[in-house]
């Protein structure tokens, strides 16, 4: 199928890599013992003269959905805000239930980045590179959906805080103005973040290049690397500042998207529980994603002995944790609205579960409550076709969840005289879609173009990368204080 | 970087230019070892080259710790105090200053809400804080590393290529005062490489 063709069958087979043996750090880079084996195996797919046929098949589906995005959003520009099937009290829906569909995907790749590295989950380096590409992507399709449904488009620089002729400012008083501060910070510092990772395999594929083309490409984005110490030195130290900034921080980004709906009046939005809760919910969304586009693609360029099963079940197990934390939540706004004798907030949650969205809600609870629940079973963590399927079902219902939270609070507010019906147009369908359409094709692209796994950093999790490895202890005690000392 | 040496002009034993040489080990324990021969043996002008960052070599090399942190800290409060002025002075003053063009701020009345809102504009403060402290992160390191640099003489050794795969090489260049082609490269092959080469400006 490919020109991919060494140790074809290593790389294709699962191995069981979940026990756990007291005294021994489980593998996490299988059937290699060589550094020479993680370069070559991961640069081999960038640097393939043929793809995989599975591949151009995405692709293309992801351009054709692209095309679908591009129509629809040009459709709405050149009409007008009316296209989607907002109504009076329905005037957030899909756009926002998109917007926060999407960023809450992004929050997966940056606690396997950040989060996992400062608590030192050496697992995370077979999985944190394509995350990271993930939360990028993810966060773009996110950007896209504020920035077109302010009606007028060509204003949207009012967003920032620019010199204009109205001289007038922007309200900082108002979370939509923190969210633009906040997904901004997100998405730049998620790339900064992405691309310090991508420096010195970058600079790895540069020295193998065989191209005119690849040289100049991988050697002006590596650059110029030459894995000096001194340099790893500033970096380690660079990536941990970087690690230790966006920890907060993407707590924080989903927190404050939660602040839009939390700081209104509204029933069913008006609650303290939002923040945490919405942040939980974006990392069991963001995770399940991560699964969702691991399983195809460790299929597809033959990554198994990287992204191992190991890998995989872990994934699984953070999935479950927050999916409980998610399933709490849902109770404890239940529990509330009734204990809080407010009688708007209580109608808000009883029509959530029985008024006219009562499908979306059982929806959102059947996936995301009950599915998770699942995972408690070994055996289900680590087979892979039920965990592809319970990866799906909690992004079909973590999209939901947003829908159902979003649309039912709008649609039933306080006076009976005022509530209506949403039904999505084709354009609400059509830009939905077509959003997954721009994922698929930045994430094919990376795929085929950039190392998808860290490769420095897998090295240097292998047992072979330690100084101590093998028997040879002859150099003296590193960690003395005499020996920092030495060249004064 | 602080304690420059001062770099010894053009050499006498070498009719081209040398860059300095490199010596080739294979496993991270040998370049531990070799890294800390070299540091006690008085060389300043050297340095390791790795495909990933090998536990401890900072300390075998005697590398002081880096000054980034302590910058990036300032740079985070600088984000906070932007935001702060940023805020107070479009929401809640009527100053006018010139920042390019001349800009008047714009105190006006939203729900009752205080003009001068410190927790509304908290949010804003901390991601400032985050972005300003990232970028300079980021900037910074590469700076500090004199990076980008596109060429560089090592790049001219085709045996180097694999310091980004899976050898280990120490480089110890001509301009240290310590350097002399025959002595130098004898005393690198003491250490145990699998090759000693010599690489021109």
């Amino acid at each position: 199928m490919t020109s991919i063709n060494v140790d074809r069958k290593i790389q294709s087979r699962d191995t069981d890599n979940t026990q756990d043996v007291p005294g021994s750090r489980a593998p996490l880079v299988l059937n290699m013992d060589k550094f020479n084996q993680v370069t070559q195996q991961v640069c081999q797919i960038a640097e393939a003269r043929r793809t995989p046929m599975a591949w151009y098949i995405t692709f293309a589906i992801g351009l054709g959905l692209l095309s679908l995005l591009g129509f629809c959003i040009v459709y709405l520009i050149v009409t007008g805000v009316g296209v989607w099937g907002l109504n009076n009290p329905v005037m957030w829906a899909y756009d926002i239930t998109n917007f926060v569909f999407w960023v809450g995907i992004g929050h997966a790749g940056t606690l396997i980045s950040a989060i996992l590295f400062l608590f030192r989950q050496k697992w995370r380096t077979g999985i944190n590179r394509f995350a990271e590409a993930m939360t990028i992507f993810a966060v773009m399709c996110a950007g896209i959906f504020p920035g077109i449904h302010v009606g007028r488009v060509w204003v949207v620089y009012w967003l920032f805080p620019l010199p204009n002729q109205m001289e007038m400012w922007p309200q900082f008083r108002s979370p939509l103005l923190w969210d633009v501060f906040a997904v901004g910070t997100y998405f730049t510092v998620s790339l900064l973040f992405w691309f310090t990772g991508l420096v010195p395999d970058l600079a790895t594929l540069r020295d193998r290049a065989k191209g005119k083309i690849q040289q100049i490409a991988y050697g002006a984005f590596s650059l110029g690397w030459r894995g000096s110490n001194r340099h790893w030195h500033r970096y380690e130290r660079a990536y941990l500042l970087l690690a230790a900034l966006s920890t907060p921080l993407v707590l924080s980004v989903h927190s404050v998207v939660s602040f839009d709906f939390a700081t209104s009046q509204l029933p069913g939005w008006h609650t303290t529980i939002f923040p945490p809760y919405f942040v939980a919910g974006a990392i069991f969304s963001g995770f399940a994603m991560v699964v969702t586009l691991a399983i195809p693609a460790r299929e597809m360029f033959g990554l198994k002995n990287l992204i191992t099963l190991r890998h995989l079940d872990n994934m699984n197990k953070v999935i479950l944790l927050t999916g409980c934390m998610v399933g709490y939540a849902y109770a404890m706004e239940f529990f509330i609205a009734w204990y809080s004798g407010a009688i708007y907030e209580k109608f808000a949650f009883i029509n959530r579960a029985f008024g006219q969205y009562w499908w979306a809600y059982l929806l959102m609870v059947s996936c995301n409550v009950i599915t998770p629940q699942l995972f408690w079973f070994k055996a289900i963590r680590t087979s892979i076709p039920i965990m592809f399927v319970l990866s799906l079902l909690v992004n079909v219902g973590m999209w939901f969840e947003r829908f159902v939270i979003i649309v039912t609070s709008l649609a039933n507010d306080f006076l009976p005289s005022s509530w209506d019906v949403f039904t999505p147009t084709w354009v609400d369908i059509g830009t939905f879609f077509g959003s997954f359409g721009l994922f698929l094709v930045m994430f094919m692209l990376f795929c085929r173009f950039l190392p998808m796994i860290a490769i420095a950093e897998v090295k240097a999790v292998m047992p072979e990368a330690d100084p101590h490895f093998g028997d040879d202890h002859g150099h003296d005690d590193h960690d003395s204080e005499e020996s920092k000392e030495v060249r004064a | 970087m602080s304690e420059t040496p001062k770099a010894s002009t053009v050499k006498s034993d070498s009719p081209s230019r040398a860059y300095g040489l490199i010596a080739e080990f294979e496993t991270p324990a040998q370049i531990m070892k070799a890294a800390e021969r070299v540091r006690d043996s008085g060389y300043k002008w050297w340095d390791c080259c790795t495909p990933f960052p090998v536990h401890g070599l900072d300390q075998a090399m005697g590398i002081r710790p880096t000054i980034l942190p302590i910058i990036v800290f300032f740079m985070g409060m600088a984000g906070t105090s932007a935001a702060f002025v940023l805020q107070s002075f479009t929401n809640a003053s009527d100053l006018t200053v010139w920042a390019g063009v001349w800009v008047t701020g714009y105190p006006f009345l939203i729900s009752g809400k205080p003009f001068m809102s410190l927790p509304a504009f908290i949010p804003v403060m901390f991601e400032l804080t985050i972005l300003f402290a990232a970028l300079s992160t980021f900037g910074l390191m590469f700076a500090f590393n004199g990076l980008p640099q596109l060429y560089h003489p090592l790049f001219r050794s085709k045996r180097f290529r694999r310091a980004t795969d899976d050898r280990f090489f120490i480089v110890i260049e001509a301009r240290d005062p310590h350097y002399f082609k025959a002595r130098t490269r004898e005393f690198l092959e003491s250490l145990d490489p699998i090759a000693v080469e010599e690489v021109k400006d």
